[in-house]
C-alpha cells in the first residue's frame, strides 16, 4: 500500500482490490485483527465537522489496537491563532504514525503530505477528494454486486460533490459505465470531465433521472446543498427534482441498489428505508472494516 | 542579419525575443512584468514578415535576461520562440525554449479555494506535461496562461 491516500486518481485497480479484500477478511473474521496495530496512534485533524468520517476512524484504530489523538474544534485550537496548516501537520506529525486530515480547501491534504513523513490521508479536502468515502463505496458496491459490467448513476452535486469526484475516478479502473443526473450548474466539473474521458471512460450526463433509471444498477445519490443556490425558491425547486420516494422508483429495476455517503437531508425520503433497494446505512457500517483495513495496509509499511 | 532587420534598433547589451508567435508580444511582455514603468528600454516589432515562419513578433530588452521561470511561461505562450543574448551588440548566446514539465510559481490558480491561494508557505505549481495546463494540487485548469501570471 502507498504511503498516502489523496486522490483516487491515481490509485491502481489491484491497489483498491487489494483494501477491499483485506477489508473483506477483517469483517469475516474481526478478532483475528484486533490488536495487529497495538501501541500506534494515528492523528486525527479535521478543520470541518464530520461525525462518521471522524468517528469511524477513531472506531478502526481503536479496533486495531491502537489509539488516536485529535486537534478538537478549530476554534479552541492554534489554528485560531493563525497557524498555517503546513506548520500543524508538521508538529502532529511527530507525535503519531499517520494523520488523517479533512481541510475546507481543495489540495490540502497533497500540500499537508509534502510537509510530512508520516502517511497522510485525505478525508476530504472542500471540493476535491475523498477517497476513504471511495473505498467504503466500493466495497459496498462490491459486495452487493461486482465491480465490472455494471451500470451506475451518480446523481446530485455533482460540480462541489468531493465524495463523486473520488468515485467517478475510481470506477474508472473498472470495467462499469458512468451516469451522471445533475442539475444544470451542478455538473462534474469540466476538469474531471478531461480525466474522465481521459481515462477512456464515457461519459453520460442527464438531468432527469428518468432518462435512465430503467437501466441502472446502482444509483448514488448525493445532496443538494442550499448554499449553491442564489435564493430559497429556487434551491427548492430545483432540489425537489431529485427526489427519491417511492413514487420515483416505479420504473426502477427491482434489483436497483440505492447508495448515499450521508448523511441525508430530504434525498431519499424515510420510505425507501425499508426497501430491498436501500444500502446507505449497510454502506456507512462498512466504513469501519475499510477504514482498518486501510489502516492496518499503511501502517504495516 | 539582413538590412531589415538592423532599421529596428540595435542594442548593445540585452535579449532579443525572436520568432515569438505572431500576435503574442504583448503576452510576453506582460509576461515579463514589462509595462513601461521601468527604465528599460524595450522595443517591440509586431507581426513581421520574415521567410522562414511568415509573421512573427520580436522583442529586444536592453540590459535584461530572462530567468528560466520566464522561459518556461515564454515557452506555454509562444514555444518557438528563440532567445538570443546580446553582447556587445553581437548574438553571443542562442537557445530555444522547452517545455517543462511543470512550471513552480508563475502562475495563480483561478480556483480560489485551491490551497495554493491560501497563506500557506507553497508556491503554486501547474503541470503543463499534457495539451491542457492544470493545478496539481486542485487540478483546475487554466486556458490561457497569460490570464493568470502572478
Ligand atoms: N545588437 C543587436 N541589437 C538588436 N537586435 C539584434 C542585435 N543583434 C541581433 N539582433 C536580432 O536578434 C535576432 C537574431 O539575430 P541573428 O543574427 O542570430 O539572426 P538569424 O541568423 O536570423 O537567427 P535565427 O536563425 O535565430 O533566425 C534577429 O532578430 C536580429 O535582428
Ligand atoms: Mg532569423
Ligand atoms: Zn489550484
Amino acid at each position: 500500500m502507498r504511503e498516502c491516500l489523496i486522490t483516487t486518481k491515481g490509485l491502481s485497480r489491484e491497489e483498491i482490490v487489494e483494501v477491499l479484500d483485506h477489508a473483506e477478511e477483517i469483517e469475516k473474521n474481526p478478532t483475528a485483527h484486533y490488536g495487529s496495530q497495538s501501541g500506534k496512534i494515528i492523528g486525527l485533524l479535521f478543520y470541518e465537522p464530520s461525525t462518521r468520517t471522524r468517528m469511524s476512524f477513531e472506531a478502526a484504530i481503536k479496533r486495531l489496537g491502537g489509539d488516536s489523538i485529535s486537534m478538537g474544534p478549530v476554534e479552541n485550537s492554534s489554528v485560531a491563532k493563525g497557524e498555517t496548516l503546513a506548520d500543524t501537520v508538521r508538529v502532529v506529525a511527530g507525535y503519531v504514525d499517520a494523520i488523517v486530515l479533512r481541510h475546507p480547501k481543495e489540495g490540502a491534504a497533497k500540500m499537508a503530505s509534502g510537509f510530512i513523513d508520516v502517511p497522510l490521508i485525505n478525508a476530504g479536502d472542500g471540493a476535491g477528494q475523498h477517497p476513504t468515502q471511495t473505498l467504503l463505496d466500493l466495497y459496498t458496491i462490491r459486495k452487493s454486486a461486482k465491480l465490472d459490467g455494471l451500470n451506475i448513476g451518480v446523481m446530485g452535486d455533482l460540480k462541489y460533490g468531493r465524495t463523486v469526484h473520488s468515485l467517478a475516478h475510481a470506477i474508472t479502473k473498472f470495467d462499469s459505465q458512468l451516469n451522471f443526473i445533475s442539475p444544470k450548474g451542478l455538473q462534474l466539473p469540466d476538469n474531471v470531465k478531461y480525466d474522465l474521458e481521459k481515462s477512456g471512460t464515457e461519459i453520460y450526463e442527464y438531468t432527469e433521472l428518468d432518462d435512465i433509471l430503467s437501466t441502472l444498477d446502482i444509483l448514488y445519490v448525493t445532496r443538494i446543498q442550499r448554499e449553491r443556490f442564489p435564493d430559497e425558491e429556487e434551491y427548492r425547486k430545483v432540489s425537489g427534482q431529485y427526489r427519491i420516494n417511492k413514487k420515483t422508483l416505479e420504473n426502477a429495476p427491482k434489483h436497483l441498489k440505492i447508495m448515499h455517503p450521508l448523511p441525508r437531508m430530504e434525498e431519499i425520503s424515510p420510505e425507501i428505508d425499508e426497501t430491498k433497494h436501500a444500502i446507505y446505512i449497510e454502506q456507512a457500517h462498512n466504513g469501519v472494516a475499510v477504514r482498518m483495513a486501510l489502516l492496518d495496509l499503511m501502517l504495516k509499511s | 542579419m539582413t538590412d531589415k532587420e538592423l532599421h529596428i534598433s540595435k542594442i548593445e547589451n540585452g535579449t532579443v525575443i525572436d520568432h515569438i508567435k505572431a500576435g503574442q508580444c504583448l503576452n510576453v511582455l506582460a509576461l515579463l512584468g514589462i509595462d513601461g514603468s521601468d527604465e528599460e528600454s524595450v522595443s517591440v516589432v509586431m507581426n513581421f514578415s520574415s521567410s522562414t515562419v511568415g509573421s512573427k513578433d520580436i522583442v529586444k530588452i536592453q540590459n535584461r535576461e530572462l530567468n528560466q521561470d520566464e522561459l518556461d511561461v515564454l515557452s506555454l505562450i509562444s514555444p518557438n520562440v528563440t532567445i538570443n543574448i546580446i553582447s556587445n551588440y553581437e548574438v553571443s548566446l542562442k537557445h530555444r525554449v522547452q517545455r517543462p514539465e511543470y512550471v513552480v510559481g508563475v502562475l495563480n490558480c483561478p480556483n480560489r479555494n485551491c490551497i495554493t491561494n491560501a497563506k500557506e508557505p507553497i508556491e503554486s505549481k501547474f503541470n503543463v506535461k499534457d495539451e491542457v495546463i492544470s493545478c496539481e494540487y486542485c487540478g483546475t485548469h487554466i486556458e490561457d496562461v497569460t490570464q493568470h501570471l502572478s
